[in-house]
């Protein structure tokens, strides 16, 4: 049983990391398919770290992001975030409505109606493998969207999963393409016993 | 010379003019500004969750939740000399950044952690003379001990004097 997240050895970090490629290969295979292009996913990284040092890898806190929240609950219990900044979101919705950069700063209504599906989109495909994987009955939530400072973004996941410890655990992909050059983070926070519960449905046992 | 401090997630500072103390990007979590203008000791705290009886083990960290971490706080700036009839408090964050009302936790944190530093604050005898709660956006703090005044930029949204 695992009780903290620092207990956390080297065969389940490698276990997340595989869990997180998985899900991240599903995501970055729906993004492609919407913007028709090739996405490169990153070295998924696993994370446990002070939530001061999570908001600081991912940009700084007063770094302006777009971000979409997706739920989840049943079997498994957690938060996928996936950010970007506004400038990449700009570029993305572009793509996706085959329109050039209009120039103006800032996100319309429909971009951002815009992102918060795309982020739906690769929730659920990320979740759902990781439900195929483990056998697991995942619900999600809608998506939420907000544009604001990273911190005060963060701090969402990390007071809901933070709580009980003085450290936050999660697992980060980054996505890119060669003709855009875009960044984008997919970040997944989850609670000990969905974690626990993973790793007896795949057979890892401490 | 005059510092400028800057508080993290769950964590506070206190000290004393003319230094200057920020937290940066609140979103649901509050940061909650105590000053005492005849020793010029300012603490400025970065509130995360409302209750500390909500978690078995909280001991190990205080500074989380508004019923502990403002009591910390009081009794360091005491230590530090000032005076506990003094103390004024001014109030910043508690958003809901997603606009969440599905009911989950994550719906109402910010404003339960508004009203759990109210009754905090009201429980310790601290006035509350000013705040700028709620809505759907993140706020930075900036807490200026020379003269008390806390200055909230929100981004988009400009600065503005509480």
């Amino acid at each position: 049983m695992i009780n903290s997240f620092t207990d956390l050895n080297d065969v389940y970090i490698d276990a997340l990391k595989e869990i997180g490629n998985i899900g991240a290969g599903n995501a970055a295979t729906s993004l492609g398919v919407l913007i028709d292009e090739d996405v490169i996913i990153g070295i998924p990284k696993v994370r446990i770290d002070e939530f001061n040092d999570v908001v600081k890898s991912i940009g700084g806190s007063e770094e302006m992001c777009v971000a979409v929240l997706v739920n989840f609950y049943g079997e498994a219990n957690g938060v996928v975030l996936f950010i970007l900044s506004i400038e990449d979101a700009k570029g993305i919705t572009d793509i996706l409505a085959a329109e050039e950069d209009d120039g103006t700063p800032g996100l319309s209504e429909m971009k951002l109606s815009g992102i918060k599906e795309l982020g739906n989109i690769l929730g659920s495909s990320y979740l759902g493998s990781i439900a195929t994987l483990t056998g697991m009955e995942i619900n999600l939530s809608i998506p939420h969207v907000a544009v604001d400072m990273v911190g005060a973004i963060l701090a969402v996941p990390i007071i809901e999963y933070g709580a009980a410890d003085s450290k936050v655990m999660f697992i980060e992909e980054s996505f890119s393409t060669k003709e855009h050059r875009f960044h984008s983070h997919v970040i997944m926070f989850t609670d000990i016993e969905t974690l626990s519960e993973i790793m007896t449905r795949l057979g890892i046992h401490i | 010379m005059s510092e400028q401090y800057v508080v993290g997630i769950s964590d506070r500072k206190v000290a004393i003019a003319p230094d200057s103390i920020v937290t940066y990007a609140l979103g649901s979590c509050v940061g909650v500004a105590l000053y005492d203008v005849k020793t010029r000791i300012g603490g400025l705290a970065h509130i995360m969750l409302p209750d500390s009886k909500m978690l078995p083990y909280a001991e190990q960290g205080r500074m989380k939740f508004a019923d502990t971490g403002i009591e910390d706080m009081v009794d360091e700036m005491i230590s530090r000399g000032a005076d506990r009839g003094g103390l004024k408090a001014k109030i910043a964050g508690g958003a809901d950044m997603f606009k969440i009302s599905d009911g989950s936790r994550l719906a109402s944190i910010g404003c339960r952690n508004v009203a759990s530093v109210k009754s905090a604050l009201s429980r310790l005898g601290i006035q509350l003379v000013a705040e700028d709660v709620g809505r759907d956006y993140g706020r930075t703090l900036y807490f200026d001990l020379t003269t008390g005044g806390v200055k909230i930029q929100s981004l988009g949204k400009g600065t503005k004097e509480i």
